[in-house]
């Protein structure tokens, strides 16, 4: 049960917030669907791997495993690969470049003075630009603030792999922002 | 010297705000909603939210930013000073003082929130939206902190600056004024 009362318990992580606290869901989604699907050199794809990485790394399974199932939706990836981005994605497909982003990512999860220059030398050197080095550090920062909401509130997660497979596939595909009609309803 | 190129004339968060303006629109509503909309807490009580997190992340910038705001919304400087070294000794509600010990939580991690402390708040009178919204700026300000220092912004070292940026957030809130930061980069030519 989380700590505070929600009007439907069954829905789970930050989908029980949102239904909460509908004056702070619209921003958060607005948030996220421009971090995750709005303009950068990032693909969305490696976009949801710095998304599900962090939040394992902040041990938050709810967005862990729905970001890492929209991952893989977006990279076409089996969802038994999730557990790759927990190994250190060892199997999944990962530039340099993206892999000296995620080592950043890493760094901002734990604090943001931990981004030394080296690491950003070292995503430079693999050719990452201004863009892609912010986009990667607001990414994780955004992170640690969806993960902190979603455990701070005490929700429930779902498990197994295949209870995400849906939402992984709608929020890549059709992103975080409900349709009109929906909220008409 | 920042991870990448900002305005000279614009330190810690403002540089980013305006760097990237489809990614700070959203922040800046859900600020400018959890800070200054309408509230059973003051915007005094919800800047000491912002202030606790941001001094135990240790970000200069937001600290010393949001420490200016509330000593002008709460009227004294002890306020701020004392709840950063105790709690319990702050002079505020005992209410406030449970979401602050929450706020103080969240900062090390969701998970570290304890079923204790929200019963705590709970005994004390805060409402099941109150314990959210204080959860909520508190996830918040670890996103700023992060952003700010994962970037490696400036923070000036004059405590006018703050003093300055306090002002302009008890004015006029979080929401992008028309002209931007237009006075910084006045203020950066006259000296």
């Amino acid at each position: 049960m989380a700590h505070i009362t929600l009007p439907d318990e069954s829905l789970p992580g930050i989908v029980g917030l949102f239904n909460f606290r509908p004056e702070t869901a619209s921003s958060l989604r607005w948030l996220a669907d421009t971090l995750l699907r709005g303009e950068s050199p990032l693909t969305s794809g490696e976009r949801e791997l710095i998304a599900a990485y962090v939040s394992h790394l902040n041990d938050c399974t709810f967005c862990h495993m729905s970001h890492a199932s929209a991952a893989m939706a977006h990279l076409s990836c089996d969802l038994d690969q999730i557990a790759d981005i927990r190994n250190g994605f060892q199997e999944i497909p990962v530039t340099p470049k993206l892999r000296a982003l995620l080592n950043i990512a890493a760094k901002v999860q734990k604090s943001g003075k931990e981004v030394s220059e080296e690491d950003v030398a070292a995503a430079r050197a693999e050719g990452a630009i201004d863009r892609e080095i912010h986009d990667t550090v607001l990414i994780a920062a955004s992170f640690c603030m969806f993960n902190r909401y979603v455990d701070g509130l005490g929700t429930w997660a779902p498990q197994e792999n295949e209870d995400y497979r849906a939402m992984g596939q709608r929020m890549a595909f059709k992103g975080y922002i409900p349709p009109v009609e929906q909220t008409v309803e | 010297m920042p991870h990448i190129s900002l305005p000279e004339h614009l330190p810690g968060i403002t540089g980013l705000l305006e760097y990237n303006k489809e990614t700070a629109a959203p922040i800046r509503e859900l600020t400018q909603f959890l800070l200054r909309g309408e509230s059973t807490l003051t915007p005094g009580e919800r800047e000491l939210i912002a202030t606790i997190v941001s001094h135990n992340n240790a970000c200069k910038f937001c600290t010393a930013a949001h420490t200016a705001a509330a000593d002008l919304l709460i009227g004294n400087t002890e306020t701020c000073e004392i709840m950063k070294q105790d709690i319990d000794a702050a002079p505020v509600s005992d209410k406030m003082k449970a979401l602050l010990k929450i706020a103080k939580q969240v900062q090390v991690l969701g998970k570290a929130v304890t079923k204790e402390a929200i019963a705590e708040a709970k005994n004390n009178g805060a409402t099941d939206i109150e314990i959210h919204d204080t959860v909520l700026i508190a996830a918040l300000f670890c996103l700023y902190n992060r952003y700010v220092d994962g970037m490696a912004t400036i923070a000036p070292s004059n405590p006018e600056f703050y003093q300055g940026l306090g002002q302009r957030l008890v004015d006029n809130g979080y929401n992008r004024l028309a002209n931007g930061y237009d006075h910084l980069k006045q203020q950066k030519q006259r000296s």
